[in-house]
């Protein structure tokens, strides 16, 4: 790079032009907060929004115009960016709405709230479009250290406190695993950019007619630094505590947004850069998504706590997911992210329940929901169909969700898989029905009637659009979908 | 008629959809939307029905739901034949009259306007069901009609038994589902369409074939055990009584437990081709029907009479397809569409009028209630295979299937008699002899018009249904219904008279027992204890299963939980112990050997170990051995 080149330059910029809006205004909403008079909560919260929706304007305006690589290839607008982003942002917008109450009662530090969460937001987009581990490794941080932060925000609550520290330990022992992953892979390619690493697999691969053992290694502390992301079992071990101390907005900011990222990532990392050692994981993804289901969905039938209860629910909803990268193929990558769009909607309004539930009565417990179909009909039929979705009842998007992803597996010859996965359904449905019985089938008296704020009822609104929207008029989205997968996959 | 009959289940939808956002609070005017609506989809099925009644041709309408090229595609249509004709006229005529009786039985409910919102949403999936051209569309339906099952056989769960087996049906019915979906995942696989056309000229041109066939067949016929309570998945229909009765005579009697029977005679093809599963299917059909039949002897509660009878016939059906009786499973299936719902409704009409379902309690009801009692005879003698009503017709096409297997023969003549006896003495029980209970006697009234009419309906149909099946009809039944592959089973005059002579011998030993008293039923049942406590315990299937399943699932997941929490927990404050007693330890040698410069790593390590104890952080370290573990695991099983 000789001379500096002006059109290159700007198209660079065009490119991550989402990320810099949104950091921009991040920043902005951080200063608003600093200036502003501490009783007016709803300010930066309204900014927070306008920015998110900007971003996610920005974000379908660089989809339409640019198309491309980035800075020396570090960095990567394609179709799947744009899907995964669009899913992120409206992970983050549903977190911003619902967070409006819970701000409202906090003491101090409000508009620092929409500040981190904005933060933490441009680490995400950056991970769904980062081609490059080390870009991928920063973006990684910047999304979790603004989560950390908001993990422990009820700063008086121990629980809450409990849950930042977890976070930040085992986040930290994490990261490092998956930086050390990543060192095994330098140390064995001699690059870190996702295509040099696949050619250079393959080369390992044609020469030696195998893999060194350093590989095998490489590769598990690439998977597990993922999996605790996404909190597949057995790297889920934080979720339930994490989920059940953080406040209930940023518990589904860091179930949904985050674990979407991180399976943007996981798909450039696993379908593309280590596409040809796949033999090596699928074997071991396999495994680890039952564990999943299973551990996942076992356990959440004991729980009396509805943040735990969803907490487990999303450890097997990540094994589900993960039942279709055994297929390393279009239906593969097409599955995981129709399902990841399904799960964004279902697992957010659920959550969102959750908070309109606790904003009135100030309990998560499973046990208090007795006869919420009398005490708010509205709210209760919502939560039911979001865990029906969940379970994936038809004709929500999760059944269409759940059948794709199962029919990926056993399109590749994945059939035990497939039974695990039908087999855990009927036990999640399970406990998905105890919630749903003690809503509607109530004994004994019930309480007052309960009211949902206006911003709840319009997220839960827009959560319920998606769920039955992409559940019964799935056709363009998926088309679209399938389109990135392609790209994705020819290395487009 | 045909180009609009996609408009058939949009009816109840729109009247659903109506009552739970406008008229929810007017009970009058949201019993009038449903019924209106099932009104209009009774009109458009009977006449679609008349319409391709002996039209050899398939109608077909479908769009692109789902288009991905080669990696998926999912039309959505419907397909209307002979056989969805015949459904059509089923569940709308038995859906038109529950919904009208309920205007009576349910009169005094609290929740009116949400059982009739529940009524409409199990129309409109249920006739989906029926209308579907393709698999994936049908088994969306058969989830929403057992959606609505588990909303109404808990609509009453005031009462904890009714919610429990609520739940007992949805997730029992959802076991069978697993095959139902793993089914058709695996026909997606081998076929590449699941059209019901695709799928089938796929089988038929052996682009399936051999074991995937079969393993796809039986997974299907897994779908249809649960749905259609076959063994060993029976075990939630009697529960499922707990549901007001109407409900009971729509879905647990005419319409959704027959969608696993109609599953199987819509997949011929398949069944046809794989013939060790359709071996299989006629075996569980033959077992689940003696089983249910023997049951049936010994039950004290109306209701539960006519579910294991329910059940007991579904297992016949389902057996006549497994012989290849096609048309005699279908035949069946309609027949007994009408003279279950009324037996139901004439057990309902009852039950209103004396509050239990007790036959013990009842007796000589026939002189208070004479259209209930009377319209119930008819379907009794119907259902016991009395010539000429309906049951005789199909009753024979059965027996006329199992020709050539002895065994079935035998056995299907068995269940015969059984029913014959266990549906008399429920009969004479109830309506005649000298009343029970005078209290409950003297307050029996016959039940009001709306109810009376559908029973009056009913019995009309249960006595004439059977005479298109008539053998020497040119479009008799079996000519209509399966017409791609003409199966005329010849009149058995032999086969007819025995399997009547029978029916009418069951009836004779009831007579015998409960009317005139000749053969006193304490002596029998003092002669063969054992075999009536095993009877009355229903073979001791729940017991059963709650040993060998539900305990030790339960079991299992608290010891996860257990492992989850505590054993970690356990360790940790192992540690956290440890710690602090290290930290003792610090202060005892700092204070005892070192001095002050020391001290302060003593204070850290104490400080460390009240901070462990104090957030309990200890586990965390636990957590991140297990991150460790799991690599370590991950590492040797490469």
């Amino acid at each position: 790079m000789s001379a500096f080149d002006l059109t290159k330059f700007y198209a660079d910029w065009q490119i991550i032009l989402p990320e810099c809006f949104l950091f921009v205004w991040a920043l902005f909403v951080l200063t608003l907060a600093t200036l502003g008079k501490k009783d007016e909560p709803g300010r930066s919260g309204t900014f927070a929004l306008w920015t998110i929706l900007g971003a996610l304007i920005t974000a379908v305006w660089v989809g339409v115009t640019a198309d491309g690589a980035a800075f020396g290839g570090t960095f990567v607008f394609d179709r799947l960016a744009v899907v995964f982003k669009e899913v992120v942002l409206g992970g983050v917008i549903l977190t911003a709405i619902s967070s409006i109450g819970t701000v409202g009662r906090l003491e101090v530090h409000r508009g620092e709230y929409y500040g981190l969460i904005l933060l933490s937001a441009v680490g995400m987009l950056l991970m769904v479009s980062a081609t490059e581990l080390l870009t991928l490794y920063i973006a990684i941080e910047l999304s979790t250290m603004g989560l950390y932060v908001l993990a422990a925000y009820h700063k008086g609550s121990r629980r809450s406190a409990e849950a930042g520290l977890k976070y930040v330990i085992l986040g930290g022992i994490s990261s490092a695993i998956l930086l050390y992953g990543v060192a095994w892979l330098y140390g064995l390619t001699g690059t870190t950019n996702l295509a040099a690493i696949k050619d250079a697999v393959m080369n390992i691969y044609m020469s030696t007619g195998g893999f060194p053992p350093a590989m095998t290694l490489a590769l598990i502390f690439v998977l597990a630094g993922f999996g605790f992301k996404l909190a597949l079992a057995p790297f889920h071990m934080w979720a339930p505590d994490v989920y059940e101390g953080a406040p209930t907005p940023i518990t589904a900011f860091l179930s949904v947004a985050s674990k979407a990222a991180a399976l943007a990532a996981f798909l450039r990392v696993f379908f593309v850069g280590l596409e040809s050692a796949a033999m090596a994981w699928t074997q071991m993804i396999a495994a680890l998504a039952a564990l999943g289901m299973i551990v996942g969905n076992v356990t959440a039938i004991v729980q009396t706590n509805i943040k735990r209860m969803l907490a487990y629910s999303s450890v097997a909803q990540i094994g589900y997911i993960l039942v279709g990268a055994v297929a390393r193929d279009t239906w593969g990558a097409t599955a995981i992210s129709f399902y990841t769009m399904a799960y964004l909607f279902a697992n957010m309004g659920a959550f969102i329940c959750v908070i309109a539930f606790s904003e009135r009565t100030g309990s998560d417990e499973i046990a208090d929901y007795n006869g919420l179909a009398a005490r708010s009909p509205v709210l209760a039929a919502f939560f039911a169909l979001f865990l029906l979705s969940l379970t994936g009842i038809p004709p929500t998007a999760g059944f269409l969700a759940k059948y794709y992803v199962f029919l990926a597996a056993v399109n590749a010859g994945y059939l035990w898989l497939v039974i695990v996965g039908l087999l855990t359904s009927v036990i999640a449905l399970y406990y998905y029905a105890t919630v749903i019985r003690k809503m509607y089938f109530p004994s004994g008296e019930t309480a007052s009637t309960i009211t949902v704020s206006k911003s709840l009822t319009l997220a839960l609104v827009i959560s319920t659009i998606g769920v039955l929207f992409f559940g019964v008029f799935p056709g363009p989205f998926v088309g679209w979908i399938q389109n990135a997968a392609q790209m994705l996959l020819a290395g487009k | 008629m045909i180009q609009t009959a996609w408009l058939i289940p949009i009816f109840p939808l729109v009247a659903m959809a109506a009552i739970v956002l406008f008229t929810h609070r007017h009970r009058a005017l949201s019993a009038g939307i449903s019924i209106a609506a099932v009104s209009l989809s009774f009109l458009w099925g009977w006449s679609v029905a008349v319409s391709v009644w002996g039209d050899p041709t398939v109608h077909r309408m479908s769009f692109d739901w789902l288009n991905l090229g080669e990696s998926m595609y999912i039309p959505i249509g419907i397909q209307i034949d002979g056989l969805t004709g015949m459904m059509l006229v089923v569940v709308t005529t038995v859906a038109l009259m529950v919904q009208i009786y309920s205007l009576g039985y349910m009169r005094d409910d609290p929740r009116y306007s949400r059982y009739y919102a529940y009524l409409s949403l199990f129309t409109m999936a249920m006739l989906t069901l029926v209308l579907a051209d393709n698999f994936f569309l049908m088994f969306v339906s058969w989830e929403l009609v057992g959606l609505a099952s588990y909303l109404l056989i808990g609509f009453w769960f005031e009462k904890q038994s009714a919610a429990d087996a609520g739940k007992k049906a949805f997730i029992t019915t959802r076991l069978g589902d697993l095959g139902f979906i793993l089914g058709l995942l695996l026909l997606y696989t081998g076929c590449g369409t699941l059209t019901f056309q695709g799928v089938f000229s796929a089988v038929d041109s052996h682009v399936l074939s051999g074991g995937l066939l079969t393993i796809a067949g039986l997974c299907l016929f897994a779908g249809a055990v649960g749905k259609s309570a076959q063994v060993p998945l029976h075990v939630w229909l009697p529960d499922a009584m707990e549901g007001p009765t109407p409900v009971s005579a729509l879905i647990h009697a005419a319409t959704m437990v027959v969608a696993g029977v109609y599953l199987v005679a819509r997949s011929m093809s398949i069944f046809l081709a794989a013939d060790r599963a359709a071996m299989v299917v006629a075996w569980i059909g033959i077992i689940t029907s003696v089983m249910a039949a023997s049951i049936g002897l010994v039950q004290n509660d109306i209701k539960r009479v006519l579910a294991y009878s329910t059940v007991s016939q579904l297992g016949y059906m389902i057996m006549a397809l497994g012989l290849g009786g096609f048309t005699a499973g279908t035949f069946h299936l309609m027949t007994h569409a009408f003279f279950k719902a009324l037996l139901f409704l004439g057990a309902g009409s009852v039950i209103h009028a004396v509050h239990t379902n007790d036959i013990r309690e009842m007796g000589g009801l026939h002189a208070k209630m004479k259209t209930t009692s009377i319209t119930f005879l008819i379907a009794a003698l119907a259902i016991a295979g009395v010539f000429p009503l309906s049951g005789f017709w199909s009753k024979d096409e059965i027996v006329a299937a199992t020709l050539g297997h002895p065994i079935f023969t035998v056995l299907t003549l068995a269940v015969a008699f059984m029913t014959a006896f266990y549906m008399f003495r429920l009969y004479f029980l109830t309506f005649t002899g000298k009343p029970r209970d005078q209290h409950k006697f003297d307050h029996a009234h016959e039940s009001p018009k709306t109810m009376t009419v559908p029973l009056q309906i009913l019995a009309v149909l249960s006595v004439v249904s059977g005479w298109i099946g008539l053998p020497w009809l040119e479009h008799g039944f079996s000519s209509v219904v399966f017409h791609e592959h003409p199966h005329h089973p010849e009149f058995h005059v032999v086969w007819a008279f025995i399997a009547a002579l029978v029916g009418l011998s069951g009836i004779g030993l009831a007579y015998m027992m409960y009317y005139k008293g000749s053969i006193d039923p304490e002596r029998v049942r003092a002669r063969a204890t054992g075999l009536y406590t095993t009877l009355l315990n229903k073979y001791y299937f729940d017991e059963a299963y709650s040993v060998l399943f539900v305990r030790p699932y339960y079991t299992m997941c608290r010891g996860w939980f257990w492992f989850d929490q505590h054993a970690i927990d356990g360790a940790v404050n192992g540690l956290g112990r440890v710690s602090v007693a290290w930290s003792v330890f610090n202060r005892w040698f700092d204070e005892t050997f070192v001095d002050g410069a020391v001290n302060g790593v003593g204070w850290l390590t104490r400080g460390f170990g009240a901070i462990v104890r104090h957030l309990q952080t200890g586990r965390v370290q636990n957590y991140a051995f297990i991150v460790f573990a799991a690599l370590v695991v991950l590492w040797l099983l490469q």
